[in-house]
C-alpha cells in the first residue's frame, strides 16, 4: 500500500513491521516522531512490544543492550547530541556482537547549538564497530530497517540507519508498505546463540585480558568485512520479495562518465537531476552514492570510479585538521591502485545550510576543469561557504 | 579453544578451573582449640574459600592469603604462615 | 513540476496544509513532496512549509526558491515578510484577505477571509484547510474531493467534517482576481 510518509514515520512504520519486542528511546530533535509513533503504536495494541521510557539515550541503549542479550529484536532511534551521549554503549554493543537496529535522524552537533542537518553525528561514530547505511529517501529508509534486522541478526551486528534530518525526517513522500505476512516471510524470528537466560547461565561482558583482546576486535572486523556479501545477500532476497534493489553502493549514469559526483544520503536524490541536465547537453556526468559506508565498499568504489578522469565529493560533514570522511575512505581506497581519478572534497550542507542546484553544479564544474588540466590544485574545499563572515579566503 | 562472538562464556563457573593459590605468600593457619565457630571468617572471605564448621574448612586451590579471616577472628584463632616453598 | 510555497505563522497548520495538498495530489495518481522550511518553529513566529507535485518521482530535494503558486495562511504577514520572492510568472497568490492588497501587484491574486470562514467552522482561527479551498478554486491543482479525503486520513469523525466544510465554504466565497 502506497501512502506518503515522513522519514520518521517510515522507519516507525518499519519497526513495527519487524515485529520488534523491545523498544527504547528518548526523544530529541528531528527523530522525535519516531519515538511517538512507536509509543502510539504500543499504546493502542497495534505493536505487541515492551516500550521502555528512560532519561537519556546512553539508558535508552543500555536497555535495548539488555534486552538483545536475551536474544529480543530490539530497536532505538535517536540523532546527534543523543548519540553522542550512547556513544560509550555504542562500542559494548558491538562489542557484545548484539544485532541491534537503530534509526539515526542525520543532525549537526553543538556548539553552536544546531537542530538542523548535517552527517558529523554518525560520521563521529564511524569507528564504532556498527554498520552504516545511509538512505537517500523515505521509502529506503523503510526498507534498509527491514534489511538491517537480517544483516545484524545473521551476523550478530548492530547496524544504524541514518537518514538526513529534516530532508527526509520531516519530508512526506509516497512510500510503498509491505504487507505484514510478506514481511514476515522475509524477516522471520531469530535466535541468538547464546542468550542471557536464567535456566542456562552464560557470562556477557568478561574481561578482555591483552591475550584475547585484540583476537575480538579481528573477529569484528572479519564480521563487519563480511557483512558487506551479506549486504548483498540480503539485497537479493529483498528484490525477490519486494521488488526494489539495494546494494552497497548506487551508480546512476556512471559507467561511460568522465566525471562523476560521490555522495551520502539524501543528497544523491537531487544530484540525479543535475546529472540529467548535463546529460541532457552531451555532456557525461554520473553518479556514484554510498549507500553503505561500513562496511566501506572498497572494491565496488575502484570498479565505480575507477575509469573516471575527475570525482567531486559532496558531503556533509568533516573531519578538522583533515578532509571529510568519505573524500579519506575514497581516496584510501585507490592505494596501490594504478589508475585513480583526480578527488576532489566538497564540504558541504553543514547544520542544515541549504546544498541547492548551483552548488551541485560548481562541484561538477570543478571536477571538469581537474579533468581538463590533469590536475587538482586544490583537493578540500569548501561549497557554498559564506567566506566574508569567516573572514579568511578559503 | 576458540573465541565465542562477543566474548560470551557459555560454561556457567568455569572460573574455577583458574586456581589462585599461587597468589599466596602466608597462609591462614586455624587453631582448633581457640575457634568458637562463630563464622566471622566465613563471612569476610572476599573469595568464599571458607566453608563453615568448628573449626572452619579452607580450600587452598582458590585461597589468596589476604588475610582477611585472621583480622577479623575474634578469638584470634586463625595466623598468617609463612608459604613453604621447595 | 509544480512548488508551492506556504506562509503561515507557527499554530496556524501551515505545515499541514502543505502536507495535505501532497497527499490531495497523491491521492491522484501524481507524485508529491511536502515539507517545512527547517527551522524552530514557535508559535506566532512566522513559518514558511512546501509542496512539490509532479507527474513523475520527485528526485530534487532542495528548498523551493521559485515557487509556482503561494498560499498566505495570515494577512498580516504581508507586513514582515516579501510572499512574493522568487514567485514564477503566471502564479498565484492565494491570501487570506478581504480584499487584494494594493501593495501586492504581482502575478494573480486570490483572496478569501479564511480568517472567518474558520471560527464560522471550526470555532478556531486556524486557517489551513480553508486555504486549502481557496488553492484548489484558484489554481484547479486539486479537487476538493481529493482534498476532502486528505483530511479525512488526518483527522478523525467531528474534526474531519468540520475541516471538510471549511474547505467548502472557502472554496465557494475565494474570489480570482487577474
Amino acid at each position: 500500500m502506497k501512502q506518503a510518509l515522513t522519514g520518521n514515520e517510515a522507519a516507525a512504520i518499519a519497526a513495527k513491521l519487524a515485529r520488534v519486542k523491545v523498544i527504547s528511546a528518548y526523544p530529541i530533535t528531528p527523530q522525535t516522531a519516531v519515538v511517538e509513533r512507536l509509543a502510539e503504536f504500543v499504546a493502542n495494541g497495534e505493536l505487541d512490544a515492551e516500550f521502555i521510557k528512560v532519561e537519556s539515550e546512553h539508558s535508552a541503549l543500555s536497555a535495548c543492550i539488555g534486552a538483545a542479550a536475551t536474544g529480543t529484536r530490539t530497536f532505538t532511534a535517536t540523532s546527534s547530541q543523543g548519540l553522542m551521549l550512547m556513544s560509550e554503549m555504542l562500542f559494548v554493543a558491538s562489542g557484545l556482537r548484539l544485532p541491534i537496529v537503530m534509526a539515526n535522524a542525520n543532525r549537526s552537533l553543538s556548539a553552536p547549538l544546531s537542530i538542523w542537518c548535517d552527517q558529523q553525528d554518525s560520521m563521529a561514530v564511524r569507528d564504532s564497530g556498527w554498520v552504516q547505511l545511509y538512505c537517500e529517501n523515505n521509502q529506503e529508509v523503510l526498507d534498509s530497517v527491514l534489511q538491517a534486522y537480517r544483516v545484524a541478526e545473521e551476523l550478530l551486528l548492530p547496524v544504524m540507519v541514518c537518514f538526513d534530518g529534516f530532508i527526509l525526517s520531516h519530508t512526506a513522500e509516497p512510500v510503498d508498505i509491505p504487507g505484514q505476512a510478506e514481511v514476515d516471510e522475509f524477516l522471520p524470528p531469530y535466535k541468538l546463540p547464546n542468550p542471557l537466560d536464567p535456566c542456562r547461565p552464560v557470562t556477557m561482558g568478561p574481561v578482555g585480558v591483552p591475550e584475547c583482546y585484540e583476537e575480538f576486535r579481528c573477529m569484528l572486523q572479519e564480521a563487519t568485512r563480511a557483512s558487506k556479501e551479506k549486504l548483498i545477500e540480503v539485497g537479493r532476497a529483498f528484490w525477490k520479495h519486494f521488488r526494489r534493489r539495494y546494494g552497497l553502493i548506487e551508480r546512476y549514469r556512471s559507467n561511460d562518465a568522465d566525471v562523476l559526483l560521490l555522495t551520502m544520503g539524501s543528497l544523491g536524490s537531487s544530484a540525479k537531476d543535475i546529472v540529467d541536465s548535463y546529460r541532457k547537453r552531451g555532456e557525461k556526468v554520473g553518479l556514484v552514492r554510498v549507500r553503505s559506508f561500513r562496511p566501506f565498499p572498497v572494491k565496488e568504489l575502484i570498479d565505480a570510479l575507477g575509469s573516471a578522469k575527475a570525482v567531486s565529493v559532496l558531503e556533509k560533514d568533516v573531519s578538522p585538521g583533515s578532509a571529510g570522511a568519505l573524500f579519506l575512505d575514497t581516496a584510501a581506497a585507490f592505494i596501490n591502485v594504478k589508475r585513480a581519478p583526480l578527488m576532489l572534497d566538497f564540504i558541504c550542507g553543514l547544520g542544515g545550510r541549504d546544498v541547492s542546484s548551483l552548488h551541485i553544479r560548481e562541484a561538477v564544474r570543478a571536477a571538469t576543469r581537474a579533468a581538463e588540466i590533469g590536475e587538482v590544485r586544490k583537493a578540500v574545499r569548501w561549497l557554498g561557504l559564506r567566506e566574508k563572515l569567516v573572514g579568511l579566503r578559503i | 579453544m576458540k573465541l565465542t562472538p562477543g566474548a560470551v562464556i557459555t560454561e556457567p563457573g568455569s572460573t574455577t578451573r583458574y586456581q589462585t593459590n599461587g597468589w599466596r605468600t602466608f597462609r591462614p593457619a586455624v587453631d582448633s582449640g581457640k575457634c568458637t565457630g562463630c563464622g566471622l571468617c566465613w563471612l569476610y572471605c572476599p573469595d568464599a574459600v571458607i566453608s563453615r564448621g568448628k573449626p572452619p574448612g579452607v580450600d587452598y586451590r582458590y585461597c589468596k592469603g589476604c588475610g582477611i579471616c585472621a583480622n577479623e577472628c575474634p578469638a584470634k584463632a586463625i595466623t598468617m604462615v609463612p608459604e613453604e616453598r621447595g | 513540476m509544480i512548488e508551492v510555497r506556504f506562509h503561515g505563522r507557527g499554530g496556524q497548520g501551515a505545515v499541514t496544509a502543505a502536507r495535505l495538498l501532497a497527499e490531495a495530489a497523491f491521492l491522484e495518481g501524481k507524485h508529491c513532496q511536502a515539507f517545512p522550511f527547517f527551522g524552530a518553529e514557535r508559535r506566532g513566529a512566522p513559518v514558511v512549509a512546501f509542496t512539490r507535485i509532479d507527474t513523475k518521482p520527485i528526485r530534487i530535494r532542495t528548498q523551493v526558491y521559485e515557487p509556482n503558486h503561494v498560499v498566505v495562511l495570515d494577512p498580516t504577514l504581508l507586513e514582515v515578510v516579501n510572499v512574493a520572492a522568487g514567485l514564477k510568472r503566471g502564479g498565484v497568490i492565494v491570501l487570506n484577505a478581504k480584499a487584494a492588497p494594493k501593495e501586492l501587484r504581482i502575478g494573480k491574486i486570490a483572496t478569501v477571509d479564511a480568517t472567518s470562514v474558520a471560527i464560522e467552522a471550526l470555532g478556531a482561527p486556524i486557517t489551513n484547510t480553508a486555504m486549502l479551498g481557496a488553492f484548489a478554486k484558484a489554481t484547479k491543482l486539486v479537487s476538493l474531493d481529493s482534498v476532502a479525503k486528505a483530511i479525512r486520513g488526518h483527522f478523525r469523525g467531528k474534526l474531519a467534517e468540520q475541516n471538510i466544510a471549511a474547505v467548502k465554504a472557502a472554496y465557494g466565497e475565494t474570489a480570482v482576481m487577474k
